[in-house]
């Protein structure tokens, strides 16, 4: 304190006293800019991140083993070190098809009664609920299968497709209770519609007015326009959309564990039970560390998962990116 | 002639057919958590943490899984907000070709993709390299992974809506690129910006996957980072899975609190957005 009032202030310090000490509104920008800058580069990589550190840790396994034996491998014993992740990988498959193909027509009519046929108060009204249905949890989903579904599946479908369908290769079943890929599939197929929906309906919807308006003054009811004109344009898009389902319902974990029975088979038919990818982490990570490879097929799995919902993803937001830039 | 109104009668009935399966699937699911919650939902549920022998039928509530999933979703929303938001000032103000902001979405975008059990599994990894074991802030750790790219593409939403006249208004004044993003987007943003911050808070406390190992399970209030905490989604899935219909019913009560819990996000973030909506410049 003496010193500085002792010190004798020169010229210069005179004339921009303030420049020492506090830094200008230039400087807080260009530190912005770097800071914001490197926060989004950092967020960036977070993708090849979170894929080397899985690669790490699955490579213990991945180096054993010859890629096929794991990928096409039904025998799944960690004790014995025996990792197929076959069943597994067809579990996940079952599921997640059934689901696509409940899932996608009723989807893709909302999203073109929503885009096409309603008036914007009533699409303002519906949006809401349908953003609701994505906003649920999936342990809702779960509690809502194994409340609703599963005793349908269990005490109505699987009795009624025995009795009158048994003959037909899927339908027939020898697993008494209800827990299964059908019921599985539906609640993946309910929670899939939210995503489908709103992609598809904002594709749909930004087709430009003029294509319709030529359509329907030559004569074409309002459904041919649709078709021909509306989706065909929309097509890429919907693809997209569906893709975006399709990954959502990949990955899907909780809801999916609860109703699917989780036991590591091959399923014959639509009634057995299946043990998904996702299933299988969630019911063995975090408590497996002394069984040797175990933790890396565990996190294999992650990574077949990862890399999956990854090509899918990033296949459908191209299209959409793409379809945006016209 | 009459072939083609024929079809476009039938399509026409189907899709609102397809429109009542959907949401007809989304009053179901609403009713069968009331219709198996309510009955079960009591004060105590709520006011309770779990007493001794909890889940074999005797008393005691879900506190800690109602506690725990706040202060999960909580701490993850602040940390995804601390690192979104950045990100989306960058997208808007700093990047200089549209090529790296269109790059950036997609890399949102694509992390949106990522299923949760994926992040669950990546931020286990890193809390064993770090030594951090199954507690609040591993869990936070996890959520905020996956919270991350809502909250970002959110706001980078909000951002886009902002008219450029106003931007350039905040130039002209000689304001620079952080003061017009601070004293001018943001107060202009704000109710949107609000709405992605409880979207991301609803899924947070939505999620199961990512927190069934890196939070753990407790029967206690959190009180320290470092322990596990309780999750209500978590609550529901270890309930419903004991062989106790006294049990499971409190898995379905749990249930209706955790649904009731995201309705009332969503319907306060629509509300809110509505309700801010006046002030702001088209």
């Amino acid at each position: 304190m003496q010193e500085t009032l002792e010190h004798t202030p020169s010229e210069e310090e005179i004339r921009a006293p303030r420049r020492l000490i506090k830094f200008n509104r230039h400087d807080a920008d260009g530190l912005a800019k770097r800071l914001t800058g490197l926060i989004t580069l950092l967020a960036s990589l977070l993708v090849p991140i979170i894929a080397i550190v899985l690669l790490l840790r699955a490579w213990p396994l991945l180096s054993s083993k010859p890629l096929h034996d794991l990928l096409l491998g039904t025998e799944w014993s960690p004790y014995q070190g025996l990792f197929g992740f076959l069943p597994f990988i067809v579990g996940t498959l079952w599921v997640t098809l059934l689901a696509m193909c409940v899932t996608v027509p009723p989807s893709l009519l909302t999203a073109i009664y929503l885009a096409e046929y309603t008036p914007s108060r009533i699409r303002l009204l519906i949006k809401p609920l349908i953003d609701l249905l994505a906003g649920i949890p999936s342990v809702v989903y779960g509690v809502w299968g194994v409340l609703t579904l599963v005793p349908i599946v269990e005490h109505k479908i699987v009795p009624f497709c025995t009795t009158y369908l048994g003959w037909l290769p899927f339908l027939s079943s020898e697993n008494p209770t209800g827990f299964g890929v059908l019921s599985g599939g539906l609640v993946l197929a309910v929670m899939v519609f939210p995503i489908i929906i709103s992609v598809a309906e904002e594709v749909i919807h930004a087709v430009p007015q003029g294509l319709r308006e030529a359509s329907l003054a030559l004569g074409a009811t309002h459904w041919e326009t649709t078709k021909y004109i509306v989706m065909r344009q929309a097509l890429p898009g919907v693809a997209a959309a569906v893709i975006l389902g399709f990954s959502r319902a990949f990955g899907e974990t909780m809801a999916v564990m609860m109703v699917v029975g989780n036991i590591p088979q091959i399923p014959d038919s639509l009634f057995d039970a299946a043990y998904p990818l996702t299933a299988l982490i969630a019911n063995n990570y975090g408590e497996m560390l002394s069984v040797p490879m175990y933790d890396s097929a565990l996190l294999t799995a992650a990574l077949i998962l990862l890399i999956v919902v990854l090509i899918f993803n990033i296949l459908s937001r191209l299209v959409l990116l793409r379809l945006r830039r016209y | 002639m009459n072939r083609r109104m024929i079809e476009e009668k039938f399509f026409k009935c189907m899709m609102l057919v397809s429109l009542l399966i959907v949401l007809g699937s989304l009053g179901l699911i609403l009713l069968t958590v009331i219709k198996h919650g309510l009955p079960a939902l009591n004060l105590a549920m709520l006011t309770q943490t779990p007493k001794g022998g909890y889940y074999l039928g005797k008393e005691g509530g879900i506190l800690n899984a109602i506690v725990g999933s706040l202060c999960l979703a909580g701490g993850a929303t602040l940390i995804a907000f601390l690192v979104g938001f950045p990100i989306a000032i960058y997208l808007h103000f700093y990047a200089k070709r549209k090529r790296i902001a269109e790059i950036v979405r997609l890399v949102m975008d694509v992390l949106w993709g990522i299923p949760s059990i994926v992040y669950g599994a990546f931020a286990f990894i890193l809390m064993l390299w770090l030594g951090v074991r199954a507690s609040l802030l591993g869990g936070i750790l996890a959520l905020a992974f996956l919270e991350l790219p809502i909250l970002t593409r959110g706001m980078d939403e909000a951002f886009t809506m902002v008219p450029t006249a106003l931007k350039e208004a905040s130039y002209g004044l000689g304001a620079t690129k952080i003061e017009t993003a601070v004293k001018v987007v943001i107060r202009q943003t704000a109710p949107v910006i609000l709405t992605a911050i409880l979207l991301a808070f609803g899924r947070g406390i939505g999620d199961a996957a990512s927190v069934l190992f890196t939070a753990g399970f407790t029967d206690r209030l959190p009180d320290s980072l470092f322990r596990p905490v309780a999750s209500l989604p978590l609550a529901v899935f270890f309930q419903l899975a004991t062989p106790f219909p006294a049990v499971q019913e409190r898995a379905y009560a749990a249930a209706l609190v955790l649904t009731g819990l995201i309705l009332f996000i969503s319907i306060l973030s629509r509300a809110l957005a509505n309700k801010m909506k006046k002030h702001i410049i088209r």
